[in-house]
């Protein structure tokens, strides 16, 4: 019986407790809901992931109202690993939030803050899991609007001006967004996803049609701060809150991603996005670009924080140009990447954050010696790095393996080359981070710090350690990746 | 015990051990399991003998991280040679190490010895591994694993050498290793070591030739010229370290994966058919001449012999790259020779400076007088180095030069012979200035008195001293065990019938 209404039930736990979280007083009470929230999400996570495993595509109707009236939840095998990723890594998040929180505000507004978290999380889970084209909207809309709450929490002043920023930016994004599915029930006059796959290959002549291609792909290349369109994300990232920039750098981007992947390679078709608009020919030389450029920014950062954000773009701009590879490799390897880099930024924002919690900025500067102070927290974060670098027995590494294949697969040798020296530019930053935690002196006006508490540093450890595990067992992620890839293109497997 | 558990406890055995011993706080139980792991590896390794001989080994797989390609470990002749060699050493190695980091009074001696014992597990991991995403996988993590080691005494000269060495190697093996993984995967769709090579058929003589130079540059473990200069800056480590990592493991890692990828991904034959390793080979005899002059110039024992290792390693991949079964052998044998006299030449370094704290050779006039030990054996260890009999050396430079004659490379032959000129003008004299002259004034009398290092230093210079002679008198069976790495059409044509003691 439960089984069957688990897609409801994935997103309502943590939509139903957020207004409840919203109107308690006290900080650990609200904290203690929200963690019982949503980790009982992520075992409906796992629970989803189980049944659509092997290519089921489970199809709920919302309230019993059949589709296209009614709204229709749509899971797949993509769909559960993204809701996978957004559970399990918010949950991990949120363990940490109530010892990270202490520093930056008072206790009730905690609750608040909870409120708006769980928010976010439910909107992004109700991007993945619905079937309706302007449902997607809506809850693109709840979850930007969350994100920017969340961000304006943060201590600096600059977060006012980043969370405003973003602001502006997503709201453009997502007006086109809804331009483009306003212009696809104009002409097909549905909007469930599944039907609009079906109804639009008649229109591919149509204008309209093509036009809110176009808005669509503006609009959603915002969301993923693809370059050039990534302006947000450096200070949006560097001045939210701590912990929250960790859930962010998982989740927002990532989400927006399975969104472009959905409508591109599900909604409106292979054949017309790329054989007929020619997404590729636009799609490969911007994320190179975006790739070359996030991985050089980075290497001149002084903050850490910002460093982090820089190699973020870079890390999306692999997972665009996977999609754009057009071989079963590439996207593979975009879905891949997806979750492995969502952890591994994850797990290392969180570490950062440990790290501020106790130094108070994130100065590279101010990390000195860090190594020496706080080695269980430096430790986690240099696995973490190896992880974002690609070493092997890393998660990284197996994304990185099969986006070079992608390449490979279709001859462009200058890529794959390309390809490796932005990974060797990873190597530069996150060697110049380790070098200087381990090898310069902690700097002479500091306090004492030792490691944080237990709270802070369990959730950064088990971040480290599936970098590892996935790194060696990739049913889950790459696994799922491929059997997704060869749906998606069409491909018999 | 079959081949897959004894492969098993190649890898687990040092991780255990390693585990075990950096939770202990007493010195001398810490020192005793890692004397109980180093035996126990060494046994195994030795274990796995008779099924390589009778060619029943079977593979073991680890994990399938990649749909396809899976973490194996297999034992094969030239794998078990190189496992033998290190995991042997280590055992001489650790108790030499004991000596020293006591001797010297150097701090974080748990953290040494837990590094100590990871590499170790890598090295294995490299010399069983099944396929070339193992080995890939292997690689990096000795290069990691060595990398606290190098940068141990913590100071800005360490750093710097650790900077050096962790950034050549990773940026040769990102930048053109894993690129020619990849390719190779790319174009043959396994990388499985096979008997014969994977590329025949699949590669064109200009792919192949491109490929081969990629993996070779590649390998920065093998210290091919440009990309040197991690192994002189890796100097800065204790002694310990780079006797076993310099002069055995690491180095050793490097051309044994050169020499592995020639006789199972290319294939003795193809190379032979295509000339890929054309570029290659005229690299090695360069970096062997080059680093042979640069040893000469060197006056710190230390980085001397640092430079000669360079050019040892290139007397590996020359023979590699001259792909006929002489210059195999020569070139598989060297890995076991070279190892076992440079290791004594850097035990010998390392107990000069444990007990007189000098590490300059204008220094070490006279110094044999009152270190006998140490003087005879690194005279020993320089005769293997150079090739002389009755060591070692004096074998595998043979069959290197019968692979020079046999592939009619004669200015090959000319630069081999120059070089052994040269280790002789770069190594002799410090022996020559040891015994032949007198102590500098003002020392070995009075306040300052010199005598031999700690027994647990020259114990083990000792022994691997008279292993350069061992290895002489076995010279013949490791011979006949190499042949099983030559396919049957090319012993065939070879005539080594008078070359077998």
């Amino acid at each position: 019986m439960i089984s069957a209404q688990l897609p409801a039930i994935v997103l309502l736990l943590t939509l139903l407790t957020a207004p409840v979280c919203s109107m308690m007083r006290h900080g650990d009470h609200a904290w203690k809901l929200s963690m019982a929230a949503v980790w009982l999400s992520v075992v409906a996570a796992f629970a989803l992931m189980q049944q659509v495993s092997g290519g089921v595509t489970l199809s709920y109707e919302m309230g019993g109202w059949p589709p296209p009236w009614g709204i229709e939840v749509r899971i797949d095998e993509l769909s559960a690993l993204v809701v996978v990723l957004i559970t399990l890594f918010g949950a991990l998040v949120i363990s940490a939030l109530r010892e990270s929180l202490r520093t930056v505000m008072r206790s009730h507004r905690h609750s608040l803050y909870y409120a708006t978290f769980l928010l976010c999380m439910a909107s992004l889970i109700g991007i993945t899991i619905t079937g309706d084209a302007f449902n997607v909207f809506v809850f693109l809309e709840i979850s930007s609007l969350s994100t920017y709450a969340l961000i304006a929490r943060g201590r600096d002043r600059r977060a006012l001006v980043a969370a405003f920023r973003y602001l502006i930016m997503g709201t453009i994004g997502a007006t086109f967004i809804l331009i483009a599915i306003g212009f696809m029930y104009m002409v097909t006059g549905t909007l469930n996803m599944a039907d609009l796959a079906q109804r639009l290959p008649e229109h591919t002549d149509n204008r309209v049609i093509q036009a809110s291609f176009a808005f669509f792909m503006v609009g959603i290349a915002l969301k993923v701060a693809m370059f050039p369109l990534h302006y947000w994300l450096p200070s949006a990232y560097t001045y939210a809150p701590k912990a929250t920039t960790a859930f962010l750098a998982a989740t927002a981007t990532k989400v927006a991603l399975y969104v472009m992947i959905r409508f591109v390679f599900d909604v409106y078709g292979v054949e017309f996005s790329f054989e007929q608009m020619r997404l590729d020919l636009l799609l490969i030389p911007l994320s190179i670009a975006g790739i070359v450029i996030g991985s050089m920014t980075a290497i001149f950062q002084s903050d850490v924080k910002r460093l982090l954000a820089w190699s973020s773009i870079a890390q999306l701009g692999y997972m665009v140009l996977g999609m754009s590879l057009l071989n079963v490799n590439g996207l593979t390897a975009s879905v891949t990447h997806m979750f492995n880099h969502a952890m591994i930024k994850a797990g290392l924002f969180l570490a950062l954050a440990a790290m501020i919690y106790r130094v108070g900025t994130s100065q590279l500067r101010d990390l000195s010696g860090i190594g020496r102070t706080m080695p269980l927290t430096t430790a986690a974060f240099v696995i973490l790095g190896a992880g974002l670098v690609g070493v092997p027995l890393t998660a990284g590494f197996i994304s990185k393996w099969y986006l070079i294949s992608g390449a490979l697969d279709k001859g462009w040798l200058p890529l794959a080359i390309l390809l490796i020296i932005t990974s060797l530019m990873a190597l530069a930053y996150i060697a110049k981070i380790v070098d200087v935690a381990y090898f310069k002196p902690v700097p002479a006006d500091h306090q004492p710090v030792k490691d944080v508490p237990v709270s802070l540093l369990v959730p950064v450890w088990i971040f480290a350690v599936l970098t590892i595990y996935f790194g060696i067992d990739t049913d889950m992620t790459a696994g799922v990746a491929e059997r997704v890839a060869q749906t998606l293109l069409g491909v018999a497997s | 015990m079959t081949s897959t558990t004894l492969l098993l406890l190649s890898l687990l055995i040092p991780l255990i051990g390693g585990v075990l011993l950096s939770l202990q706080t007493n010195a001398n139980t810490r020192d005793t399991i890692s004397l109980v792991t180093a035996s126990t590896l060494f046994l195994v390794v030795l274990g796995l003998y008779p099924s390589v001989l009778s060619g029943n080994s079977e593979p073991l797989i680890l994990a399938e991280p990649i749909a396809g390609l899976a973490l194996s470990l297999h034992a094969e002749p030239l794998g078990l040679l190189f496992a033998t060699i290190a995991s042997g050493l280590w055992i001489v190695t650790t108790i030499y190490g004991m000596g020293y980091m006591r001797g010297n009074n150097e701090s974080n001696q748990t953290r040494f010895f837990l590094c100590f014992a990871l590499s170790i597990a890598a090295a294995m991991g490299i010399a069983f591994a099944g396929n070339l995403i193992t080995l890939f996988v292997f690689y990096e993590m000795l290069t990691l694993a060595t990398y606290p080691l190098v940068t141990h005494k913590g100071n800005e000269e360490a750093r710097r050498g650790g900077r050096t060495y962790l950034g050549i190697l990773m940026f040769t093996s990102i930048g053109f290793l894993l690129l020619a993984i990849l390719w190779t995967y790319s174009l043959t769709g396994t990388l499985e070591f096979t008997e014969g090579g994977i590329l025949d058929g699949k590669a064109s003589p200009t792919v192949a030739l491109i490929l081969l130079t990629l993996f070779a540059f590649g390998t920065g473990k093998a210290a091919l010229m440009p990309f040197h200069r991690w192994l002189p800056a890796a100097m800065v480590a204790p002694t310990p370290v780079s006797a076993l990592l310099h002069a055995v493991a690491v180095v050793k890692a490097g051309v044994f994966t050169v020499l592995k990828i020639t006789i199972y991904i290319f294939g003795i034959d193809f190379i032979a058919e295509t000339g890929a390793g054309t570029i290659i080979l005229w690299v090695a005899a360069f970096t062997l001449t080059a680093a042979s002059f640069v040893a000469l110039s060197k006056d710190n024992l230390k980085a001397r012999l640092a430079y000669s290792t360079v050019g040892q390693l290139s007397y590996v991949v020359l023979g590699a790259m001259l792909a006929n079964a002489a210059a195999i052998t020569g070139a598989a044998m060297q890995i076991a020779m070279h190892a076992m006299g440079k290791i004594t030449l850097f035990f010998c370094a390392g107990a000069i400076y444990v007990a007189t704290h000098k590490t300059e050779i204008s220094q070490m006039d006279g110094l044999g007088h009152k270190m006998p030990f140490t003087f005879a054996a690194f005279f020993i260890g320089a005769l293997s180095i150079i090739g002389l009999p009755p060591m070692g050396g004096s074998w595998s430079k043979w069959f290197l030069l019968m692979g020079s004659a046999d592939a009619q490379q004669w200015i090959l032959i000319g630069l081999l012979l120059l070089s052994s000129l040269l280790n002789i003008a770069y190594l002799l004299p410090i022996v020559g200035r040891g015994f032949f002259r007198p102590l500098p004034d003002g020392e070995g009398t009075g306040v300052t008195t010199i005598e031999e290092a700690p027994m647990l230093c020259v114990v083990p210079l000792c022994l691997t001293a008279a292993g350069c002679v061992v290895l002489f008198l076995y010279g013949g069976v490791i011979y006949d065990f190499l042949q099983m790495l030559i396919p049957v059409a090319e012993t065939a044509g070879v005539d080594t019938t008078e070359a077998k003691p």
